[in-house]
C-alpha cells in the first residue's frame, strides 16, 4: 500500500501539470485586463499600457507561462499584480480559516448525518425515517447563503449566543474559534449532511438485508452493534466516497459561506482574485485545491482498505 | 458529569457573543466600502485606497469643506517674483513612521512622483521651471508662469492623494507600486497583520504632532487620533455589514447599501449621516467614434430623453432628499457648479418627440452597444433605466451585461461595435473628481490623442477653456469660465449627467466627531 501510496502521489505531478497549463492558457483567452483594474475609471489607455508593461503584462504568452512554471517549480507561486504580496503569503493566510470551516462542517456533518442514515434505515417506513427524508429534502433545498442568513438572524442578531461575522486563528482559544465558526459549519454542513444522511440511509437499508444481518440477529447479537459494527462497516466504502466527493462540494459552498459570514479563506480569495483577474492568485489557489483534491481522493482510497480488507492495492 | 449537564456546560462555552465585541474601547472597527487592494497612495485613483492614505499620510496643504486650502504639513509659504517663486515651509515636529524626520528633499521626491500621476499635479508640473529643497525645511517651486492654483493642487482630496512619502520611497517609479508604507500621518500601517482582502490595521503614531491651529474640517486643521488603533474589515456582503453594525461588532459602515438603511435607521443604537455634500455623480459616457453617438445631433437629442430623477431613485429609492437633479458638468453645491445650459434636462420627458428629434438628428437604427458592469449594484441600476430609455426613444439597444474588469478592458477599444467596440457606458464617480476641469477628465474635449480618456470627444473649445481656467486670476473668473463650459458641455455632450446622490454614511450612536467629507479617523472617538 505504501508503494501504491507513492505512485499516487507521483502521479499527481503530471495532473498538476495539465491544470497549470489549463489554468494558464485560460486566463490568458479570459476577457479582462488587470492593467485596466489597476489603472481604474479615471485612467487612459496610455496609462493602462504603462501599468501593463510595468507589470510584464505585455510580453508573448510562451515566455510568461515558461517564467511562471519555472518558478513554480521553485516553489515560488509569485506576486500578486494587486497587492505586490507573494501568493504563498496570501494562501498560507487564508488556509487555516477554510481549512477549520472544512474540519468542522465535516465533522459536524459525519456526526450528525451517520447517525441519522442508520437509524432512518433502521426505523425504515417510521415516522423517525420520514423525518430524516424531510430535513434531507430541506437541506438539499434551501441554498447555503440562505441558511447562513436565518442562522445568524436567528442565533447572532436575536438571540446574540454567537458573532456575526470573522474569524478567530485557533491559537486565540478553542472557544472563540469555535464560537466564530459554528454558525459558518451549519450553514455550509445543512446540504452535506442531507446528501450523506440519504447515502447512508440507501447503503444501511442494502446492507442490512443481506444474509449475515439476519445471521447475526438470529444469534442475538444486540441491535447497536448489528447497526454500527455490522452494518455501518459494511456500508462504509460509498459514504467514504460521498465523504470524498463532497469535498469538493465543500470547497465550492465554502467560497458563499465566508462571503456571508465574513471570513477570510481561501474562497473570497480566489474570487476576488477572479474579478480582479490577479492571474498569479488564481494560479496558485487553482493548483493548491487540484493538489488537495488529488490528496482527498488518493485518502478515499486508502480507507477502502480499513473498511473492506478484500480490496488491496 | 451528568450528559444534560455536560451539554449546557458545552453550549456555555460555545456561546461567547460578547467575544467578537471585546476588541477594547480604544479600538475603532470599521467596514469600508470595499477591498483595500492597494495601499501606495499615488498608484491608484481608488477612493478606498485614498481613504487609507489619509491615516497613513499627510499632505502640504489641507482642504476644508468649503474648498478653501490651508498649511497642513507646513507652517507657512511666501510667494514672490510675481507668483514665480513659492517657497513651502515645513512645520516643526514632522516625523516619518520608520523614526526619520520629514525633510523638504522627500517632498520634492513626493510630489514629483504624484505629479506623474495626477491631472492637476502634470499641469502644476507643466508650470515649473524647478521644483528643489533650499534646505531640510524649505521647498522651493520656481514656475515658468504663475500658478495661483499650487496650493489647490499640493492639498487636493481627490485622488490620487498628493501624499507625502520618504524620499527612497518617492523614487519608486510611479507606476510601481511602493513596498513599505511608511507616512507622516496620524496613524501609521500595521503591515504585519493584513489579511489581504480581509484586514487591515492601524495603529496610533506616538510621534504624530497635530498641527496648533486652524479649523478641523475635511482634511484641514489639527487632525487628532483618539482610537489607538483603527481595524478594517472588509465584508464582501451587504447584509452581514449590517447585522455586523446592527450587533456591535462593527463600529462604522463606510457605505450602507440603499436596500438596508432602513433596517438601520430603526435602530436606535445607529446613526445614518450625510458626511460628504458632494455625494456621487454618475454618468454614461458615449463613444464619439462609432455611430450613433459619433453623430453631435444624436448625442444633443438623446440628452432630452434624460430623466435625472428616475435614474437615481434606481439606486436610491424615491426619498427627493437623496438626490440632486439636474446634474449639471460639475459637482453640485460646489463653487464652479451653476445651472447654465442645463434645459435639455429640465421638464417632463417627451420620448415621442426624442423619437423624432433623433430621426431628424440622422440616427438610423444603428445598433448601440451599452456596457453596463453588473458587479457593481447602483450601476447596474442605472444601466437598467438607460436601457429601458433607449428602447424608449427607438433606439437599437444591445444591453451587454458584463463585469468592471472586462468593461475596463473592453473600453479602450476603438473599432466598430461590430468588430468588438462599444457605444457607452455607465460608470459613477465621487463628486469630488468634478469639483473643478483639471481632475474632470471625462469633460476633456482632446479626442484619441495620448492621454485621452476612452470615449475620446472631440472639443477644442473645451480644451480652450480648460487650459484658460488655470490662468483665471480668481474664483469669479474660474466660475465664469467654467459656467460657459457646461453649456458648450451641453452642445458637444462628452457624456450624459444621470444625477448626483448622497452618500450615507453609519455609524454606532457611541462614535462621535465623525468629520465631514470621506472616511477620516481623527477627531473621531467613542462617547
Amino acid at each position: 500500500m505504501f508503494a501504491y501510496a507513492i505512485r499516487r502521489i507521483i502521479a499527481t505531478i503530471p495532473v498538476m501539470a495539465i491544470v497549470a497549463l489549463f489554468v494558464f492558457s485560460l486566463l490568458y483567452i479570459a476577457p479582462g485586463d488587470p492593467a485596466a483594474i489597476i489603472a481604474g475609471d479615471q485612467a487612459t489607455p496610455a496609462d493602462v499600457e504603462r501599468i501593463r508593461a510595468s507589470l510584464g503584462l505585455d510580453r508573448p504568452f510562451i515566455v510568461r507561462f515558461v517564467e511562471w512554471a519555472w518558478n513554480v517549480l521553485n516553489g515560488d507561486l509569485g506576486v500578486s499584480i494587486f497587492t505586490n504580496l507573494p501568493v504563498r503569503h496570501m494562501i498560507a493566510q487564508r488556509v487555516e480559516p477554510t481549512l477549520s470551516l472544512m474540519v468542522l462542517t465535516l465533522t459536524f456533518a459525519i456526526s450528525f448525518a451517520v447517525p441519522m442514515g442508520v437509524i432512518a434505515a433502521w426505523k425504515q417506513g417510521k415516522w423517525i425515517d420520514r423525518m430524516v427524508m424531510v430535513v434531507a429534502v430541506l437541506g438539499f433545498s434551501v441554498p447555503v447563503f440562505v441558511v447562513g442568513y436565518v442562522l445568524a438572524y436567528t442565533f447572532a442578531l436575536q438571540l446574540d449566543w454567537f458573532p456575526v461575522q470573522g474569524y478567530t486563528p485557533i491559537s486565540q482559544g478553542f472557544g472563540p474559534w469555535i464560537n466564530n465558526l459554528a454558525l459558518p459549519a451549519i450553514a455550509l454542513g445543512s446540504a452535506f449532511i442531507a446528501l450523506l444522511a440519504r447515502i447512508t440511509r440507501a447503503t444501511m437499508l442494502e446492507v442490512l438485508s443481506q444474509d449475515y444481518v439476519r445471521t447475526a440477529k438470529a444469534k442475538g447479537v444486540d441491535q447497536k452493534s448489528i447497526l454500527f459494527v455490522h452494518g455501518l462497516k459494511n456500508a462504509a466504502v460509498p459514504i467514504v466516497t460521498i465523504i470524498g466527493l463532497g469535498f469538493a462540494g465543500l470547497i465550492g459552498g465554502a467560497v458563499v459561506t465566508e462571503s456571508v459570514f465574513a471570513i477570510p479563506g481561501v474562497g473570497r480569495l480566489v474570487v476576488d482574485a477572479i474579478l480582479r483577474r490577479d492571474y498569479p492568485v488564481i494560479q496558485g489557489v487553482v493548483l493548491m485545491f487540484s493538489f488537495v483534491y488529488v490528496i482527498v481522493n488518493l485518502c478515499v482510497d486508502l480507507l477502502y482498505t480499513v473498511f473492506d480488507p478484500r480490496i488491496r492495492y | 458529569m451528568k450528559r444534560r449537564s455536560f451539554l449546557a456546560a458545552g453550549a456555555a462555552g460555545l456561546a461567547l457573543p460578547s467575544y467578537a465585541r471585546a476588541q477594547g474601547a480604544s479600538t475603532l472597527r470599521f467596514i469600508p466600502q470595499i477591498d483595500l487592494a492597494f495601499l501606495d497612495p499615488h498608484w491608484t485613483t481608488a477612493y478606498v485606497t485614498r481613504n487609507h492614505s489619509y491615516l497613513v499620510f499627510d499632505t502640504l496643504f489641507g482642504q476644508d469643506a468649503n474648498f478653501n486650502y490651508t498649511h497642513q504639513m507646513l507652517s507657512g509659504h511666501t510667494v514672490e517674483n510675481d507668483g514665480k517663486l513659492w517657497k513651502l515651509t515645513l512645520r516643526d515636529g514632522l516625523w516619518w513612521h520608520d523614526g526619520e524626520k520629514v525633510l523638504a528633499r522627500d517632498c520634492v521626491a513626493s510630489i514629483k512622483r504624484w505629479a506623474k500621476r495626477d491631472a492637476i499635479g502634470g499641469a502644476l508640473m507643466d508650470a515649473t521651471d524647478e521644483l528643489s529643497a533650499a534646505d531640510d525645511k524649505t521647498i522651493v517651486f520656481k514656475l515658468k508662469k504663475p500658478f495661483p492654483l499650487l496650493p489647490d493642487a499640493l492639498g487636493k482630496s481627490p485622488s490620487p492623494m498628493p501624499a507625502m512619502m520618504p524620499e527612497r520611497l518617492a523614487n519608486t517609479d510611479p507606476f510601481k507600486q511602493i513596498t513599505e508604507i511608511i507616512g507622516s500621518g496620524p496613524y501609521r500601517y500595521v503591515q504585519a497583520e493584513r489579511v489581504q482582502g480581509s484586514r487591515n490595521v492601524y495603529a496610533k503614531f506616538d510621534k504624530y504632532t497635530p498641527r496648533p491651529d486652524g479649523a478641523l474640517d475635511w482634511t484641514s486643521g489639527p487632525k487628532v487620533a483618539h482610537f489607538e488603533r483603527v481595524v478594517w474589515t472588509t465584508m464582501p456582503d451587504a447584509a452581514t455589514a449590517a447585522a455586523a453594525l446592527q450587533n456591535g461588532e462593527q463600529d462604522w459602515w463606510e457605505y450602507p447599501t440603499a436596500d438596508l438603511q432602513p433596517l438601520l435607521r430603526k435602530n436606535a443604537k445607529i446613526k445614518i449621516a450625510f458626511p460628504d455634500p458632494t455625494g456621487g455623480v454618475e454618468m454614461m459616457r458615449p463613444n464619439h467614434l462609432v455611430a450613433p453617438f459619433n453623430n453631435p445631433a444624436v448625442r444633443r437629442a438623446f440628452m432630452y430623453a434624460i430623466d435625472q430623477a428616475e435614474f437615481m431613485q434606481a439606486i436610491v429609492g424615491d426619498d427627493p432628499g437623496m438626490f440632486y437633479t439636474p446634474l449639471g458638468m460639475f459637482c453640485p453645491k460646489t463653487p464652479m457648479a451653476s445651472e447654465d445650459g442645463l434645459e435639455p434636462l429640465r421638464g417632463k420627458r417627451d420620448y415621442a418627440k426624442v423619437k423624432e428629434m433623433l430621426k431628424a438628428a440622422g440616427y438610423a437604427g444603428e445598433k448601440t452597444v451599452l456596457m453596463v458592469p453588473t458587479d457593481y449594484v447602483t450601476l447596474k441600476a442605472l444601466g437598467d433605466v438607460m436601457a429601458d430609455t433607449m428602447a424608449r426613444v427607438g433606439m437599437n439597444v444591445d444591453y451587454v451585461a458584463t463585469d468592471w474588469g472586462s468593461m475596463l478592458q473592453r473600453r479602450n477599444k476603438k473599432d466598430p461595435v461590430e468588430q468588438g467596440g462599444w457605444s457607452s457606458f455607465i460608470t459613477g464617480w465621487a463628486g469630488t473628481d468634478h469639483f473643478s476641469p483639471p481632475a474632470h477628465i471625462a469633460l476633456r474635449g482632446n479626442g484619441d490623442q495620448p492621454g485621452s480618456w476612452p470615449g475620446w470627444c472631440v472639443s477644442p473649445e473645451l480644451e480652450q477653456m480648460r487650459t484658460a481656467w488655470f490662468d483665471a486670476p480668481d474664483l469669479k473668473g474660474q466660475q465664469d469660465i467654467c459656467r460657459k463650459m457646461q453649456v458648450q458641455a451641453m452642445h458637444d455632450v462628452p457624456y450624459f449627467p444621470l444625477g448626483q446622490f448622497q452618500t450615507p454614511t453609519a455609524y454606532r450612536s457611541d462614535i462621535t466627531g465623525v468629520l465631514n467629507g470621506f472616511a477620516t479617523f481623527w477627531n473621531v472617538r467613542r462617547a
